[in-house]
C-alpha cells in the first residue's frame, strides 16, 4: 500500500511500513547517519538522522520511524540542522582531535560530518577521554578515546560474525566499548576479522600496521624482500586510488611493487592452486579412509580461530592444509631459497592481504619452520596503497608487468579464492579430476556463487555424490555447526569465509565501499575465470613443476612437512 | 560441591532473562563476580561474557573484586551530597589509593558507593561493615581508617 506524504512541502508517495530514512534516500535526499547499518534493524542511538515532523513539534529519528499517511517531513529546517550540528559538537567535545595523526584522517565519518555541517568552532568543551590503547591483539588496535559509541562494531561482531568479543560496558559518560573484564583483545574471543574496523566511523579500531618493518626491510641491502599478494587484491586496490570498483590492476600492481623495491613479486593465487592440489587430495583421502567428515576449509584464519575457540571438538574436521598465504611463505623460505641459493634467514617475506586476521595467522607458532616465521609481515590492501603513496609512485604512469617466476603463475581457479564459493569451486574441479581422471563438463557452480549466507549443492563425481556447502559470513556457521555436531548432516565438504562475500570484502580492504563495489570485485574475479583458458589448479604448469622438483606428490611426506599443520583448542574469554 | 556450583545448578536450563538474578545470587554468596563465575554463567545462559560484563558494569551493585575485610560504604544520597560526600569519597579513595568498587592489595579495605543508607540526619555518613560513622570530616576519616587498620595489627 502506498502512502501520501510531503517532504519539504513537496508531495511524495511512500510505501507503508518503510522507514522515513529509506523514503528520503529513494527521493535523493541525503540524511547524515552514524549508528545506522543497512539491512539491520535500526538502533536510533546516535540521533544524527533527525527530521522534523510538521505539526507534531517533534524531532524524530528517521532511521527508526515508519512513514505515516499525511506526514509532513522537514529534512533540513533550521531546527533540524541546528540539532544535527549540536550532536556533532557534543561528539567532538570529548574527542581527542588528533585527526592529523589518525589512521582514518580523510576517511572518517565524524570528520566529514563536522565538515558537512560546517562546524567551525569548539562550542562545547568537555573532559577529554583518557583511556589506554589496547595494543594486545596481533591484528587490531583499539583506541577507546576515539570511539563515539555508535555501537556498529558491536552489532557487526554479534549479528554478522557471531562472535560478540566486544560490547558496551559501564554506564552514562563512563560507557566504553570493550571486551569482557576490559582485558586485551588478545585474550578475548576476537577472531581478528576486522569487520568492526570496516564499520567503525572513526579511528577507534585500526589494523596493526606492519608498514615500518616492511620499509626497513626494503632499505636493508642484506635482505631479499619477497612479496606475495592475495587473489582479491588486484581487483580491490584500484578503489584506494579513486578508480572504479572492480577494476583489475594486477599488472600495474606488479610494476608498483617492483618500483617500491621488492626483489621478487609472487602471486598468492599460485599457492591457492597448490592448496587445491593438497585439499582435493585430502578430501578424497578422508572419504576413502572414513576420516572425520565433513571436511572444513582452513584458508580463513578467522574461521580457524573460531573453531579453536568455540568448536574444539570439530578440530579434526578442519583441513590440515595451511592457508595459501602460509603455503607460499613456507615454499619461499624452504624451496625458493634453495633455488636462489639464498640463506632463508636473509629472506624477508611480505604478504599483501585483504585481511587483518592474516597478520595474526602469520605470527602463529604453527606457521614457522625451525623457529623462523614463514611470513614476516602482512600488509592490508590499505597499507599497500599507503606504501605506494609513501614511495611516490604514480600508478597512472606505470606499464603493466607480469609477476615473477616460478611462484607467480596462477590459474583462474586460484584467482577465484577471493570470492565466497571460489575455494569450493576450485576444489571441486580438481577433486573431480583426481577421482575420475576426467575434467568436469561444467566448471561453473552457479549455486555456490552469490551473497546468500549458506549455499549448498550436490555434485556427481564418478559414481559418488558429493554434498558440499559454502558458508558466506561467519555468523551463518553456527546453525550449520549445530546440525553437524548432532550428527544429522550428510555434507562432505564445507567452505567457510568469515567476511560476507569472501576476501573481496575482507577487513583489510578499502573502507567505505558499498555493496555494489563488493559485488563488482567479485564479478571481476568471475570474469577472469570466464575469460582465461586454464581454469583448474592441476593444470598450473609451475605447480606441477614444484611437485616434480620438490614436493613429490600431494599429501606426500614433503607436503606434510611444509604445507600442512594441526590446530588445537584455544582457551579465551568467550 | 561449592556454593557457586549449587547456585549454577539451580539455574540449569534458565534463559537470558535470569541473568541479573543469577549475578545477584552469585555476588550474595561470593561477595563479588569473578571471571570464572561469569564464564560459567555464560555457559548456562548461552551468552557471551562481553555481554554479561556489560550488563554487570551497568549496575553499581556488582563488584569484580572480593570485598575487603573492612567494607566501606560511602553514602552518595542527596542529603550526604549536599553536605560534601563527594569530598568524603575522594578523600577515602586518596587515603586507600583505590577507586570505588576496588579493594586494597592487602585485602583490608574496599569501597562501595551506595545511594542512600537512610541516615540523612547523620550526613555525610559512611558505614564500615555495618557500623555507621556520622558527620565525617577529613580529620575524622583519618582516625576512623587508622582505627580499623590498627585492629588488624
Amino acid at each position: 500500500m502506498s502512502l501520501n506524504i510531503t517532504i519539504n512541502k513537496k508531495p511524495v508517495t511512500a510505501e507503508k511500513g518503510e522507514y522515513i530514512l529509506d523514503t528520503l534516500e529513494r527521493n535523493g535526499i541525503k540524511i547524515p547517519t552514524l549508528c545506522h547499518m543497512k539491512e539491520m534493524l535500526p538502533s536510533g542511538a546516535c540521533r544524527m538522522c533527525l527530521v522534523e515532523i510538521e505539526g507534531s513539534g517533534k524531532l524524530i529519528t528517521s532511521c527508526s520511524y515508519p512513514v505515516e499517511e499525511g506526514m509532513s517531513i522537514l529534512t533540513h529546517s533550521p531546527r533540524v540542522i541546528n540539532a544535527r550540528k549540536t550532536i556533532v559538537e557534543l561528539l567532538l567535545s570529548n574527542h581527542p582531535d588528533d585527526c592529523l595523526f589518525c589512521s582514518r584522517n580523510k576517511n572518517c565519518e565524524l570528520q566529514s560530518l563536522s565538515e558537512e555541517l560546517d562546524v567551525r568552532q569548539r562550542r562545547i568543551i568537555g573532559k577529554k577521554n583518557n583511556y589506554s590503547l589496547d595494543i594486545s591483539g596481533l591484528s587490531l588496535t583499539r583506541d577507546p578515546d576515539k570511539c563515539i559509541l555508535c555501537g556498529r562494531c558491536i552489532r557487526e561482531c554479534e549479528e554478522i560474525i557471531g562472535v560478540s568479543a566486544i560490547d558496551f560496558s559501564f554506564r552514562g559518560s563512563k560507557t566504553i566499548v570493550g571486551t569482557s573484564f576490559n582485558k586485551g583483545l588478545n585474550t578475548s574471543s576476537c577472531v581478528n576479522c576486522g569487520q568492526c574496523l570496516m564499520v567503525c566511523p572513526t579511528g577507534a579500531i585500526s589494523e596493526k600496521s606492519h608498514l615500518n618493518q616492511v620499509i626497513e626491510a626494503i632499505s636493508n641491502p642484506e635482505m631479499q624482500v619477497i612479496v606475495q599478494y592475495a587473489p582479491a587484491i588486484s581487483v580491490s586496490l584500484a578503489e584506494e586510488f579513486g578508480l572504479e570498483a572492480g577494476r583489475d590492476i594486477n599488472g600495474i600492481m606488479n610494476a608498483a611493487l617492483r618500483k617500491i623495491g621488492f626483489n621478487r613479486v609472487f602471486d598468492t593465487s599460485f599457492a591457492a592452486d597448490l592448496t587445491i592440489m593438497e585439499e582435493a587430495s585430502e578430501l578424497l583421502h578422508r572419504i576413502e579412509d572414513k576420516k572425520p567428515l565433513p571436511m572444513f576449509t582452513s584458508c580463513c584464519p578467522s574461521w580457524v580461530k573460531y573453531v579453536e575457540e568455540f568448536w574444539p571438538a570439530m578440530l579434526p574436521n578442519l583441513s590440515t592444509c595451511k592457508s595459501p598465504q602460509q603455503m607460499m611463505g613456507s615454499i619461499i623460505k624452504n624451496y625458493y631459497s634453495k633455488v636462489e641459493k639464498t640463506d632463508p634467514a636473509k629472506i624477508y617475506s611480505v604478504a599483501v592481504m585483504p585481511c587483518t586476521a592474516k597478520k595474526f595467522e602469520a605470527q602463529r607458532e604453527e606457521m614457522s619452520t625451525n623457529g623462523m616465521a614463514d611470513v614476516n609481515a602482512v600488509l592490508t590492501t590499505r597499507e599497500l596503497a599507503k606504501l605506494i603513496r609513501i614511495f611516490g609512485i604514480d600508478i597512472n604512469k606505470l606499464q603493466p608487468e607480469p609477476a615473477d617466476s616460478p611462484l607467480g603463475t596462477r590459474t583462474s581457479a586460484g584467482k577465484i579464492f577471493g570470492v565466497s564459493g571460489g575455494v569450493m569451486e576450485a576444489a571441486l574441479r580438481t577433486a573431480h579430476f583426481v577421482i575420475t581422471g576426467k575434467e568436469l563438463n561444467e566448471h561453473r557452480f552457479a549455486q555456490l556463487r552469490g551473497f546468500q549466507g549458506i549455499k549448498e549443492t550436490k555434485v556427481k563425481v564418478g559414481d559418488m555424490e558429493l554434498n558440499v556447502a559454502v558458508v558466506n559470513g561467519l555468523g551463518y556457521a553456527l546453525p550449520l555447526m549445530e546440525i553437524i555436531a548432532s550428527g544429522k548432516s550428510n555434507i562432505h565438504f564445507i567452505e567457510v569465509m568469515t567476511c560476507k562475500g569472501g576476501c573481496i570484502a575482507g577487513g583489510g580492504q578499502h573502507i567505505g565501499a558499498n555493496t555494489d563495489a563488493i559485488i563488482a570485485r567479485g564479478k571481476r574475479l568471475h570474469d577472469i575465470d570466464e575469460r582465461e583458458s586454464i581454469n583448474v589448479s592441476h593444470l598450473n604448469p609451475q605447480v606441477m613443476e614444484l611437485y616434480n622438483k620438490f614436493l613429490g606428490k600431494p599429501l606426500g611426506e614433503t607436503s606434510h612437512e611444509y604445507l600442512h599443520t594441526n590446530y588445537s583448542k584455544r582457551e579465551v574469554l568467550k | 560441591m561449592d556454593k557457586l556450583e549449587l547456585i549454577l545448578q539451580e539455574y540449569q536450563g534458565a534463559k537470558r532473562d535470569s541473568l541479573i538474578p543469577m549475578l545477584q545470587d552469585i555476588q550474595e554468596s561470593e561477595g563479588f563476580l569473578s571471571e570464572n563465575s561469569i564464564v560459567k554463567v555464560g555457559n548456562i545462559l548461552h551468552l557471551p561474557t562481553s555481554k554479561i560484563y556489560g550488563v554487570a558494569t551497568f549496575y553499581n551493585q556488582f563488584r569484580f573484586q572480593p570485598n575487603g575485610k573492612f567494607h566501606i560504604q560511602v553514602c552518595r544520597g542527596t542529603a550526604c551530597h549536599v553536605l560534601g560526600s563527594s569530598t568524603v569519597l575522594k578523600e577515602i579513595e586518596k587515603k586507600l589509593k583505590i577507586k570505588a568498587g576496588q579493594t586494597t592489595r592487602d585485602g583490608l579495605f574496599s569501597i562501595e558507593i551506595v545511594a542512600c543508607i537512610g541516615a540523612c540526619g547523620l550526613a555525610p555518613v559512611i558505614s564500615i561493615n555495618g557500623q555507621f560513622f556520622a558527620k565525617v570530616t577529613i580529620d575524622s576519616l583519618t582516625e576512623i581508617i587508622e582505627s580499623f587498620r590498627n585492629k588488624e595489627k
